[in-house]
């Protein structure tokens, strides 16, 4: 049988080098703002903040599998698990819970129970249609692309917005089998 | 009470990806405007956090006052040290060295740079001016961070950094009072 994968990422990241989440908070809202500025078009900084994350989660998925002992997930519903667990907490600090399932098992949802990206942030009118979080859901989808799982990652609700919990919507769109890199009459 | 903590690789993935998203995407052919964004968005952060972490503390008396502050208690908030050597001229330059910049520490840059390289190779030329371009981009956020945090205390200034000794990782900060 194969080892089970830790259900918690607690102790993961009691033993990674951690930082004042302060800095991380103000740093985020600063980069986002400055897009605003630079970008003017908020459908455009939507989509900045979610290539950024992206490129983070194709070299962060690295370090997730590294440090967090996760052996191969049976499935997509594991995944999820997994992601809202262990790779939430062992970054952010914080779990998600994991509803809504549809019937073939290939979306779900992500209730963040908590989301340092947001301390300290109210949206001005002017921003209306602001992805805030986009960051996170592009690191979810860049990260997951890199263990063969192509999928689509939206925001449902968001505080920032008016409602009243961060929902993530992930979906499976295609499971890409793994492509070596080599021949094998090389 | 120990505050809200987040893995520092989140800190310094976003960094990086911050700075290249200007320095290769947005401004790719204009690097003095990477630049300033860069650093406009450390100032943004150095302001508020020198506003959140002076809240309990009596005003400065003076400017070296408020620098000590920088180099002991905002330097150990962000880095868990503090500045290691600091240096003035009293007439308004400050020098803040850090022998081992953390966000630095992780950068690898040719060693042969600082070593007096001899090669007539023009090709291994750029590629050393290349990387240490790269990697002086990613100082004008703490650059921005200092000044936005003195900023805030009352010190418009202006800030520059110096890594030419870089395999030691050393900061130089040169603060000048305007």
């Amino acid at each position: 049988m194969a080892p089970l994968a830790p259900r918690s990422g607690d102790a993961v990241f009691a033993n990674v080098e951690r930082v004042n989440a302060e800095l991380f908070t103000l740093t985020y809202g600063a980069i986002v703002r400055q897009l605003l500025t630079d970008l003017e078009e908020v459908e455009e900084v939507n989509k900045q903040l979610d290539q950024m994350g992206y490129n983070i989660g194709i070299r962060l998925i690295d370090e997730f599998l590294a440090k967090s002992n996760v052996s191969r997930c049976v499935d997509f519903k594991e995944t999820a698990d997994v992601i809202a667990k262990v790779g939430l907490k062992m970054f952010l600090g914080v779990t998600a819970s994991v509803t809504n399932w549809d019937v073939d098992g290939t979306s779900c949802s992500l209730v963040l129970e908590d989301n340092p990206l947001v301390d300290f942030v109210e949206l001005p009118d002017t921003c209306q249609g602001l992805y805030y979080c986009n960051i996170l859901s592009g690191v979810i989808r860049g990260a997951l692309e890199m263990v063969s799982m192509k999928t689509e990652v939206t925001w449902v609700r968001d505080m920032l917005r008016g409602d009243d919990a961060y929902e993530l919507r992930l979906k499976l769109l295609k499971q890409v089998p793994e492509e070596y890199p080599y021949k094998d009459d090389e | 009470m120990v505050g809200r903590e987040v893995s520092e690789s989140c800190v310094d993935s976003m960094i990086i990806e911050m700075v290249s998203s200007y320095c290769d995407r947005f401004y790719s052919a204009k690097p003095e405007l990477a630049a300033r964004r860069i650093e406009a968005i450390g100032y943004q952060v150095g302001l508020q956090l020198s506003e959140r972490y002076t809240m309990e503390r009596p005003r400065f008396s003076d400017h070296l006052e408020a620098i000590k502050f920088i180099c002991k208690d905002f330097w150990s908030e962000l880095f868990k040290k503090q500045i290691d050597n600091l240096k003035t001229n009293h007439r308004g330059t400050f020098v803040l060295q850090d022998n081992r910049f953390r966000w630095l520490t992780r950068m690898s840059i040719d060693p042969s740079e600082t070593n007096g390289n001899t090669s007539d190779d023009p090709s291994v030329a750029t590629t050393e001016s290349k990387s240490a371009q790269s990697a002086s981009m990613h100082l004008y956020f703490p650059c921005g961070i200092i000044r936005g945090a003195l900023t805030n205390l009352g010190i418009p200034c202006a800030v520059s950094a110096d890594m030419s000794n870089l395999p030691a990782c050393e900061l130089v900060n040169i603060l000048q009072m305007i």
